[in-house]
């Protein structure tokens, strides 16, 4: 999963996006201990105007993802089904 | 307000064992506000849970309660009727909860799930310090309000040691002397002269030192 946010110092709402990067920052570290894996979930800034920086990002996290697999709770599911 | 800190998740399901029927139980007081143990950090705590063990391929039943106290015996009441189907009860109470639901549930497992710190106040979003000791005998109104048993790094009780240098106490230059924010404050007030006069010898046996307390009060019986 990936969290887009504005760039930091253009957030309309102040400290939206600065507040999201901790609350990212705060899943990953929980998604690390139970086993998931932290790398599985990220945050980017950019605006809204970058279209083609979005589909950079779109790329990078699917190449990303593939490369680390299937979520393993899935993975479970599958086998105990 | 009794703030806590939650404890590390890896700590949690090492103390989680082998049970497989577990009720994560927070407090919707002190560690609401302290964001240790309310609502919504028993929501994600469960979650969490979850994951890890359906990760590691183990099935486990994960419920979530938030009671309104767990100090007081009406709110741990409600547990009554549910507990026995739980192996144990991750309490994200503070200590006194955790006993207290220990207490009355005699023969479930109970586990805390913060470290519970200090009686303090929130001086901003995310930040909570010190601010009582609960030491029993209440000298706030000779210091303005400020109290050196719980802010004082060596508890003095008639002025700052040789140690306070521009206003902060010598074990952390971050840490403001106890007794400048006093004189400072009896400035502010116009009782510089308060200063002067010497706070008696403090009787510690009212303090935790003396042992286990206990307060009754007849006329509310």
């Amino acid at each position: 999963m990936y969290v887009v946010g504005c760039m930091e110092g253009s957030c309309q709402f102040t400290t939206g996006n600065l507040r999201a990067r901790k609350r990212v920052e705060q899943a990953r570290t929980l998604l690390e201990a139970i086993g998931v894996g932290g790398d599985r979930v990220q945050i980017f800034n950019l605006a809204s105007s970058e279209a083609p920086r979005f589909v950079e990002i779109a790329e990078e996290m699917t190449r990303k993802i593939l490369a680390l697999g299937p979520n393993p709770i899935r993975t479970r599911k599958k086998m105990a089904a | 307000m009794i703030v806590a800190k939650q404890k590390p998740i890896d700590e949690i399901i090492q103390g989680l064992g082998n049970a497989r029927r577990i009720l994560v139980a927070g407090c919707n007081e002190c560690v609401t506000v302290c964001e240790s143990g309310g609502k919504k950090q028993v929501a994600v705590l469960a979650s969490a849970l979850r994951m890890y063990f359906m990760t590691h391929g183990k099935e486990v039943k994960i419920d979530e309660i938030t009671l309104e106290r767990q100090c007081d015996v009406e709110y741990l009441e409600e547990l009554r009727k549910i507990i026995d189907q739980y192996d144990i009860v991750l309490s994200l109470a503070c200590g006194v909860g955790v006993q207290f639901l220990a207490e009355k549930y005699m023969t479930t497992s109970v586990l805390p799930g913060v470290d519970t710190c200090f009686m303090g106040v929130t001086e901003q979003r995310g930040v909570w310090t010190e601010r009582c000791q609960g030491c029993g005998q209440c000298i706030l109104a000779t210091t303005g309000g400020i109290c050196p048993v719980s802010r004082c790094a060596k508890r003095l009780f008639n002025g700052p040691c040789g140690g306070s240098t521009r206003g902060k106490c010598e074990i952390d230059k971050d840490l403001d002397c106890a007794w400048q924010l006093i004189i400072n404050r009896l400035k502010e007030l116009g009782r510089l002269d308060d200063y002067e006069l010497l706070i008696p010898i403090k009787d510690w046996s009212k303090e935790r030192a003396g042992g286990p307390r206990k307060i009754v009060r007849e006329d509310v019986q």
